[in-house]
Parts: C-alpha cells; structure tokens; sequence
C-alpha cells in the first residue's frame, strides 16, 4: 500500500456506513445512542465523501479490483469524474439528511431504530457502490441492494396498508426498470455478435456496437433508469412512496437515489454508447418535456405536502432528461460546445435538485412532527411557530421555484441558453421544434413557482386552518443544522456557480471532450458567462447583494427619514364578522385556476353541492390518467391470464410432471442446433 | 448579415408577416364584424406586397393585380359580406367547434408544419422573397383550419377568401405573379363564388332558420 | 473594466427610475382620465401619495408575520435591480452583465413570488385569492415574455440586454418583421404583468375582479407605500425596456457623456408618448373576465413563438 487513494477512502466509507448500520443492531431499541451517535457518525462519514470526491474530480480515474463477488466474477470498481460528481451530491446531501435524522427518529415509530439505523446505512452504502462499479454485476449488485434497502426504508411504517401498497408498488417498478437495465448491459456486452461477451465495463466500451443494437442499448437505458428516475409512464410509484417513507428517507430517495438513475443514464448514453444518434436526444427530449409539464400541472393540484413535492421531483427529473436530450442532440451533431453547455446545465441541477428537494422534504418532516398532519387542508400560519423551519422552506421553495439567486436558477439558465443557441442544427425541423421545446420548459418553470407558492403559503402563511396547530413547536437543533447544511448548499450552488462548475467541468470534459472551463475562467469567479461576457452572463451574488444592500438600506433610509412606527390591529374583515380561517383559500381552492385551464389534462372527480342538499360540500379528487391508460388495462390483462393458467392447475402432482415432461419432449425436438 | 437582402424584399417579408399575423387573428377572432375587417386588412397588407414587388421588378400585370387585389378583397367583398350579415342578421358572435386556445396551438403547429414543407419547393425558385413562400402556405393552412373549425357558413366564406390570399401570395413570392389571364380569371371565380354562396345563405336561412352549418348534415340521406 | 463614468452613469440611471416612475404613474392615471373625459388628477399625485404613506403609521394585522414586513423591501429592491438592468439612457451599465434578459424575467419571478406570499400572510380571504391570480397571471406571461425574448437575443445572438439594445439600435435599416409580432407580444404581457385593464384595473376596490389590489389589501404606511413605488418601478421598467427593445434610437452607445445628455429628453419623450398610449390601451378595453386571462396570455404566448419561426424562415438564412 504505497499511497492512500481517493477510491479507496470512498470504499473505506462504504465500509464504515455499513459498520454504523450494523452497529445500530447492537441495542435496536436504544434511540439514544443511534440518534446521537450513530447518525452523526454517518454524516461525518457523509462529509468526508464529499471532500474526498471534490478531490479527486479533474484527477486520473482509479480503479480497483475487489475479491469478493463470484468465484472468477470479481467486482471491478473505478472513480471517474462521473461518478466523482455523483458521489460529491451523495456525500454532502447524506450529510445534511444524516444529521437532520438524528433529531428526526423517535421512540415507538414504526421499525424499531436500530434496524433502520441499518437500513439506512446501507441504502447510503449501495448508492455508493452503485457510483463506483465498473462491471454490470457489481453494478447490478449495487442497484438492487439499493432497491431493497429503500423498500425496507419506504415500508418503516408497515401496519398501514397504504404504505405497504406503495412499497409494494415501489418494488414492482423498481424490478421492471432492473429488468431493463440487465437487458440494456446484456445487449452491450455484445453477445449480439456471437461469442461471449465482457461484462465490465471496459468491454463495453471497447464493443463497437451497430447503429441498431446501440439504440436499443439506449431506449432499454432510458426505460430501466426512467423507472427508476420517475420519468412518464413509469412514474407512478415515486408520489406513492415518497408521502409513505419517513422524510429523511424521502429526501434521500428524491434528492439522491433519483439522480443515481440519471447517472445510470448517463453513464450508458455518453460513456458506454459511442455512436450516438440524434433521434435518441428527440425521444429524451420529448419524454422528459412530457414528464415535466406533467409532474408540474399534478404538482399544483396536490393536497398532500409530500405527495405535491414528489411530483414537482417529477417535474424536475423531466426538465434534467430534456437536458440530456438535447445534450445527445448537440453530441450526434458533433456540437460539442453547446453539448458541453447541455451537460452542465444537466449534471447542476441534479445538483441544484438534490439540495433544494431534500431541504423541502425534510421541512415536511419537521411540520409533520410538529403537527402530525401531512394534508395543506389542515395547515397554515407555521411561521409564527416554526420560524427557522419556516425561513429555511424559504430558500428551498426559491430554488424550487427556478428564481434568483439561488440554486435552481443556474441550472434553469444554463439550459435555456443551451436551448437558445441551438440554432444552426442542420436539420430544419430540429430547428424549430427547439426553441418551442424551450417555451415549454420556461412554462414548467413558472408552473413551479406556481406549485411553490402554494406549498409555502397553504402550510406557513395565513392563519392556522386548526386549532391544534397553535401547539406546534419549532424544529430540534439536530435538525435546524441539518437544515440549515442544505440551505447553504442551495445558497452556495446559487452564488456560486462558475466555482462550481469549474470543478465538475472535468465530468462533462470526460463525457464530451470540451467543457466551459475555459470560457468561465476568462472572466471573474463572481460571473457565469459560459460563452462569452457579451453574449450571456449572470452574476447572482451581485444579484444577491444588490437585493439585500437595496433592503437594508431603505430600512435605514426609511426608518431615518420617518419613523418606524407599527400598530397591531385586527385584519380587515369587509365588515363581515364571521371571517375565520375557513374564509381562506383552500388547497383545492388554490390550485383551482390550474385545474381549470388544463382540465383534459386531469381525471377529476367533482362533487359540487347544490342549494337543496342538506349537507352541502364540495369535494374534488384528481387522478392520474396513466394508472387508467396503461395500469389498469396490464393489470386486468394480468389477471385475465392468470383466470386461464387456473385451468392449468389440477392440484394432482402426477399432471404437474407430466406438463414438465411434454415440455421437456418438446424442447428436445424443437430446439436442435 | 441581414443587410445583404434588399430592402424591398425585407419590405415584402415584413408585409407577407402581417398576412400571416391577421391569418392569425382571425383564427382568435370571435366577432364576425371584426373578422371581416381582418379580411380587409390582410387584403391590404397583399395588396402592398403585390405594389413593392411590382414596384421592384417593374413588371406592368403586377400593378393591375395589386389593383384588383384593391378593388376586390379590400373593398368590394368585405362590403357585400358586411351587408351580407346585416342583411341576415347574424349574431355578432362567431361560434368555435374547438375552442380558441386550442386551435392556436394547432395552428402553430400548422405554420411550423408549412414552414418545413415549404422549405424544400422554396429552393427551387430563384426570386428574392422565397422565403415567403412557408408564409404563403401558412396562411393557407391556417383558413382551412378556420374553415374546419367554425360553425357559421360566412366564417367559412371568409376562411375560403383568406385562402385565396394565401395562394396570392405564394404566386407573387414564387413567381412574381400568375399570367393576367390566369390572375382574371381567379378573381373572377372568387366574386361569382361569394355571390352564389351569398344567394346560398339565404336559401339556408330559409330552410333552417340559422346558418349554423350543422343543420346541414340533416340533409344526407338516411 | 469598470469605469468611473459609467458607474456614475449607472447611479444616475437608477436614480432617473427613482424619480420617473412616480411620474410615469401619474402621466398615464391624467391621460386616462383625459380620454375619458374627466377632471385629471394632478400630475404629480403619487409623489402626494408616496409621502403621505411614508408619515403614516403602519398599521398591522395580528396576524402579520416577519415576512410580510420583509416583503415590501425585497420587492422594492428587486424592482431596483430590474430598472439598473434595463438600459435606459446608455447601454454602458456596469449593472448589466448581473443579469441577462432571462435573470431579468427571475428578478421579476422573484417579486412575483414575495408579493404572492404576502398577500396569503394575513390570511383573509381576498389576499390568498389575489396571491393565487397573480401567480395564474405570472406563469402564462412568463413564457410568453421569454419568448419575445428569445426573438429578440436571436437577433442580437445575445441575451444580453445591452448587447442586444446596441445591436438594434446600431444596424442598417433591416426590417425584422419578426419584430412585429415580438413587440405585440410584449405589448400583451406588459399589460398583464403590470396589472392594466384587459387583465387587472388598478384604480378599482371592486372585489372580484382585483389581482393586484387584492393582495395588498393588508398593506398600510410605509410598507404600502414602497409596495406602490416598486410597481411604478415596475411599470417603468417595462416601458423602458419596451422602448428599448422596439424603439431603440437615441440610447447612448457608450459613456459618451453629450449622446448621454441628449438621451434624456428622448427618453422622456418617448415615455410620454408610451405613457398615452397605455392610457388609450385602457380607455378603449374593457377588463375582461380572470378566466379570459389564459386566453390573452395564450395569444401573446402564440405571437411570440410565431415571431421566433417567422425570425428562422425569413431571417436566419440571408
């Protein structure tokens, strides 16, 4: 052992997460000792991947050769700056979520703390490896144990059967999207052409694929990882399991075991895949519009604050596939520039995401232990309550939002400049299909704000819908710091970018072989202008300061020139006395202007009352179209198959034997070489 | 870059924009009155592209047609379709089998459609305004929507006229205008075919009591 | 890089908006009246206005939470920026390369959303539903105006507003007809986003109608006060950008200090002309019906991208 290597600091957390999940069963019940010590443990662990991989980013790959595994079938790991940048998200956003968890898990919930202690580790553990594997078998290892372990993690609370349905949900959708994945690998080894194939890596990048098994390669990628990502059609376990699993494993789902998916596709679409074509790019980019303007039109008409952030992750994972695709666009038409462009806009949101969506889920959590209500229809006023959980959404639901200064506008901006140069596409349709696509993705963008709003305003603002709200107590100091941690991370990446994406340049330089680093360096730390300073630039810290300079200093002025005089009174109730919180807008109410314009978009179901009902009320209740297009009908089929296999089964053993031995008959007279 | 084409070219572009502008507006237009002084106006706008491009190539037939075009789709038809719906009494308001918004989008999708299509036949001719020629066919698109999507027959009559202008225009683009005799004749049709039809409307009117073009499909065969 | 000039050009810029924006308020409130044939309201009303507001006490409800006391001063300092963005006199603004057209359009999101949770922060009936109609408002303008954009930087190749006012305002005479439909657009979302008749009536108290009016209900004194001077700001903003974008002769090139003089009485021409052109836009409509909103945005949204495909088939080839 001559030098200690960045891989194998990372393979050294792996095995410490997995040395605190084992230690959690040590004394499962004791709630003390794992939140306390053992979570924070983690997020030490957590903070050290990070560094470790913002270290090794712009390095030589490493890798390494593990033993273990099958006999002959070791597994092959490597650290690239792909993975360095996944595993930079994974590190610094387990360590906001690992210290928000230690104040999060209480006595008497669910699963007992130890065994999810466990769980949790080794979820944070199988994400890592799923980064680092460089072979299809250790690849496949990584990403079922991080299939199961987030099943288990999803199900914490199995007396319900609602959550034990969207486990289940959750693991059928998982193993469809497996299914693709192993599919996509077999298909890349190219045993197609006879003759074994590798199933490292290396070999499939060494195979030089034909123009048709290549695309089939990728749409059985875009497939495997989009059930995993959440994109449309194969969406819809994510609003399922996210409301079930408890937040801080919610937050980990969304903000960081989605973006191992779009890793997956990456790593496929740019590493593994040479030729690419430049219809692939159309068919990410169509998927991924559809998948955005969806998650964001069922974002707004949610009235569960989990279910309403699991779409708008949806909605995000959408905008980060259409920015995929127009990175496969530019790449095919051997556009590396405005590719290199693409990808970083791609690669800063999954970074963006991962801080701002697991800072909201983990609020949701806080309001959810404070007040045990998930539904917005009973919340409202939190800010007198929980200022600090209150202030920080804020910043998420900024940054959710796609506004400056913060984090989710970089990316939004990066990619609509990567829209706005497109043309010159040698290809007239391309052309003007783009800058619509654009348009699109600017509406996604302000739907968002629209869908934030609402989050933000229904829970924190307002008066108290409840009157056992006035109970709610501020969050724990364990999980203000872990809120607070990601707030940072969402300020940072907002002021910050060109220091950012100087250091996850050498990701999109190894995926394209150009990247913005010497264009950004032509100008100030403090400027992103990705071309050049005449073209486009943004400069959010000077945003920032401006905005906070202007309101500190009206204060002042004002204060000084006047007075700072405040009166409390009652609000103004249009002389009509009987103005409760039930004279608030609903949830419903809110979002009625969204259900109104894009009506076809929606499967409604309304109950209006009418002057002659005793009990007058009014509800709506809004479905998705895809569990009544293409659920329902497979899962009838399913099971008008399985009416016709009942047939089959006698229940004598003798029959039984015999279907196995005419198969056997069959077999043997069929298949003859 | 843009400098290089001439001015008067850059005239009829920004003239053949307009026509598809107003081709656009009568698509969103929901009154009658105003959709026939769409008409007018996108006449008009024909008309001046016709004169710049007479103008500029000095061919005499061109000056006679940007005359017709004057006579005929500026004044005269909107003046007998105006007397036409007084005279019928039409309610004001035109009335949409889809509704606007809708059929925007898809009239979008029809220009991006045009644009394409006309791409390909666009270099095949050797004028300056080419690239009209997408507009042209845009606009013929967007009337057959109009035609497809309104329920009154006199939205039809006007769909079908504003169609007229587009193929107009294509000639004029494309070609520098369609030999007179030709050029006539069309005119001709157009005034005779907005007659008969306007005789047809009161035949209409009279059977149905409406110009709701639905009525019609009670006359098929059973 | 920064020169010392343009950086008094820039102070100077800013506190033009400052002082016009009132102004501009006031000029359109006694066109308006003027064209419906009433007795004006002095020309300088909302400075009255603003000054009375800012001796009165705040007078806050119960309710009322640190945000909804912070929300007047963010959005007032967005409107700031906005108008250090927007060229107005010179195109030589060591504010611009801050933010580009599309940072501009998240600067005005930004305000959007402060404004929208302040209306919800008191929690009556009206400010929810105002917060929640101007966000309706805000997502179908927002494209729409991204659009015209859009045309505008393919033009220019930049989306830099500088660069792009430069490139207008310096060429051959070229015809864009793609301009056209840019500029209706634009006129379209001005419209709406600045609360005027088709969309909002911003002198009217009538409850179901009001967006904008809705939300401030709450507001009073000082808060008011700034909340009603970020909207002039606003309003302003948008006319200059709109002269700018679609008039752009007379902006001063560089930190040419005589182009600079000169620019300013252009400017307020061409302000007072914009200015009754708005009043007559209001004098002739009529407000239309919130869910006839969509429809008016939906066009602008349309024009808009018509613009960019008239601007790739007539334009991006010669």
């Amino acid at each position: 052992m001559t030098n200690f290597l960045p891989i194998d600091f990372l393979l050294t957390a792996g095995c410490a997460w997995l040395v605190i999940g084992l230690l959690g069963l040590v004394a499962p019940r004791n709630t003390q000792l794992i939140s306390k010590m053992l979570f924070p443990l983690g997020a030490l662990v957590g903070v050290g991947v990070g560094l470790v991989a913002l270290d090794a980013l712009g390095g030589p790959a490493q890798t390494a050769v593990l033993a273990i595994g099958l006999p002959d079938l070791p597994f092959h790991l490597r650290l690239d700056n792909l993975s360095a940048v996944f595993a930079l998200l994974l590190g610094f956003v387990a360590a906001g979520i690992s210290i928000y968890a230690a104040g999060y898990f209480r006595k008497g919930e669910g699963t007992a703390p130890g065994l999810m202690c466990l769980q949790y580790h080794f979820f944070l553990a199988s994400m890592l490896m799923v980064l680092l594997a460089d072979d299809a078998y250790a690849f496949m290892v990584a990403w079922e144990s991080m299939a199961l372990s987030s099943f288990f993690l999803v199900t914490t609370d199995h007396k319900h059967e609602e959550i034990r349905r969207a486990g289940y949900l959750y693991l059928l959708i998982a193993h469809i999207g497996a299914i693709g994945i192993l599919l996509c690998f077999g298909v890349m080894t190219g045993g197609m052409g006879g003759g074994g194939g590798d199933y490292s890596f290396a070999g499939m990048r060494a195979q030089d694929l034909s123009p048709f098994w290549a695309s089939a390669a990728f749409l059985l990628a875009l497939a495997g990882f989009g059930a995993k990502a959440g994109l449309v059609p194969l969406h819809v376990w994510l609003p399922e399991a996210h409301p079930a699993a408890p937040s801080p494993v919610s937050a980990m789902m969304s903000g960081v075991m989605l973006k191992t998916a779009i890793y997956g596709l990456l790593r496929v679409s740019f590493d593994l895949l040479h030729s690419t074509l430049w219809w692939w790019g159309v068919v990410a980019l169509v998927i991924g519009l559809a998948t955005a303007l969806f998650g964001v039109l069922y974002s707004t008409v949610q009235n569960d604050m989990k279910r309403l952030l699991a779409y708008s992750s949806i909605e995000n994972i959408g905008l980060i596939t259409v920015g995929i695709g127009l990175t496969l666009v530019f790449h095919a038409y051997r556009m590396e520039g405005l590719a290199a462009l693409a990808m970083t806009a791609v690669l800063y949101h999954g970074l963006a995401h991962a801080g701002f969506k697991s800072l909201l889920f983990l609020c949701t959590g806080s309001v959810l232990h404070a007040t045990r209500e998930r539904s917005l229809g009973k919340l409202g006023g939190l800010i007198h309550r929980m200022p600090w959980v209150a202030w920080l959404a804020l910043a998420g639901v900024i940054a959710s939002a796609g506004l400056p200064p913060l984090s989710g506008f970089v990316s939004e901006w990066l990619l609509l400049q990567s829209f706005l140069f497109s043309p010159g596409l040698p290809h007239p349709w391309l052309n003007m299909v783009v800058p619509v696509a654009a348009a699109l993705v600017v509406l996604v963008a302000a739907l968002a704000g629209f869908a934030m709003v609402k989050f933000y305003g229904i829970i924190f603002l307002g008066q108290m819908r409840e009157p056992a709200l006035k109970d709610a107590h501020d969050a724990g100091p364990w999980e203000k710091a872990g809120l607070a941690w990601l707030a940072l991370i969402t300020l940072l990446l907002g002021v910050l970018p060109s220091t950012v994406i100087l250091r996850i340049d050498a990701a999109t330089r190894q995926l394209l072989g150009t990247g913005l680093a010497d264009k950004l360096n032509e100008n100030g730390w403090w400027m992103l202008a990705p071309i050049s300073a005449e073209r486009a630039s943004y400069e959010p810290l000077i945003v920032l300061v401006t905005i906070a300079a202007m309101l500190l200093l009206v204060r002042w002025l004002v204060r000084h020139l006047y007075h700072g005089r405040v009166r409390r009174t009652t609000a103004w109730d249009c002389g009509y006395h009987f103005e409760g919180p039930r004279a608030q807008d609903t949830a419903e109410g809110f979002s009625q202007p969204i259900r109104r314009i894009f009506e076809p978009m929606f499967r409604m179901e309304r109950h209006f009352p009418t002057a002659r009902d005793v009990k007058p009320y009014y509800s709506v209740k809004v479905e998705d179209h895809f569990w009544h297009w293409c659920y329902l009908p497979v899962a009838r089929a399913a099971g008008w198959v399985s009416t016709l296999i009942v047939t089959l089964q006698g229940g004598r053993i003798a029959v039984y034997l015999m279907y196995s031995f005419i198969t056997l008959l069959l077999l043997l007279l069929v298949a003859r070489p | 870059m843009s400098a290089s084409i001439p001015f008067s070219a850059q005239l009829i572009n920004l003239f053949a924009a307009v026509i598809l502008l107003l081709a656009f507006a009568m698509l969103a237009q929901r009154r009658l009155p105003q959709l026939i002084n769409l008409f007018a106006l996108q006449g008009g706008a024909l008309c001046l592209a016709t004169l710049v491009a007479a103008v500029t190539t000095g061919q005499v037939h061109l000056y006679y047609s940007a005359g017709l075009t004057l006579a005929l789709k500026v004044l005269l038809l909107p003046w007998i379709l105006h007397r036409l719906v007084r005279q019928l009494k039409v309610k004001g308001e035109v009335e949409a089998l889809i509704n606007i918004p809708t059929t925007m989008l898809v009239g979008i999708v029809l220009v991006m459609v045009a644009f394409n299509v006309a791409l390909p036949i666009s270099e095949l001719s050797h004028t300056i305004t080419r690239g009209t020629l997408g507009i042209a066919l845009a606009v013929v698109m967007l009337a057959f929507l109009m035609m497809i999507t309104r329920q009154k027959a006199i939205t039809q009559v006007v769909g079908f006229l504003s169609m007229e202008n587009g193929l107009f225009l294509a000639a004029t683009s494309a070609t520098y205008g369609m030999p007179m005799v030709v050029e006539l004749g069309i005119a001709l049709d157009v005034l005779v075919g907005v007659i008969i039809l306007g005789v047809f409307f009161f035949q209409i009117r009279d059977q149905f009591d409406s110009l709701d073009i639905r009525h019609m499909e009670k006359l098929k065969d059973n | 890089m920064i020169s010392v000039s343009g950086f008094l050009g820039q102070l100077f810029a800013i506190a033009l908006a400052l002082v016009l924006a009132p102004l501009l308020s006031g000029w359109v409130g006694q066109c308006r009246a003027w064209f419906q044939s009433r007795s004006a309201p002095p020309l300088l009303l909302p400075y009255f206005m603003l000054q009375k507001l800012f001796n009165k006490d705040v007078v806050l409800a119960h309710n009322a939470s640190s945000l909804f006391r912070a929300a007047p001063f963010l959005i007032f300092g967005c409107m700031v920026l906005a108008c250090a963005i927007v060229p107005t006199l010179s195109t030589d603004l060591p504010f611009a390369p801050a933010a580009d057209a599309l940072a501009l359009v998240g600067v005005f999101g930004l305000a959007r959303i402060f404004i929208s949770l302040a209306g919800m922060d008191v929690g009556t009936s009206f400010g929810t539903l105002g917060g929640r109609r101007e966000m309706l408002v805000g997502f179908l303008a927002e494209p729409a105006l991204l659009m015209v954009f859009f045309t505008l930087a393919m033009i220019a190749q930049s989306t830099s507003l500088a660069t792009i006012v430069e490139t207008l305002a310096h060429r051959d005479l070229v015809i864009y007809p793609s301009l056209a439909f840019a500029g209706i657009a634009f006129t379209f979302v001005s419209l709406a986003e600045n609360a005027r008749v088709p969309v909002d009536n911003p002198a009217t108290h009538l409850e179901l109608t009001m967006i904008h009016e809705a939300m401030i209900l709450e507001y009073s004194g000082r808060h008011l006060a700034l909340i009603e001077w970020a909207a002039s700001l606003k309003l302003y903003a948008y006319s200059c950008l709109g002269l700018a974008l679609f008039f752009p002769w007379g902006i001063a090139p560089g930190d040419n200090f005589l182009a600079l003089v000169a620019a300013i009485p252009l400017l307020l021409l061409k302000l007072a002309i914009g200015g009754a052109f708005l009043a007559g836009i209001e004098t002739v409509n009529a407000k239309m019906r919130i869910f006839r909103a969509p429809e008016f945005l939906g066009t602008a949204f349309m024009l808009a991208v018509l613009g960019l495909l008239v601007r790739l088939l007539l334009e991006s080839r010669v």
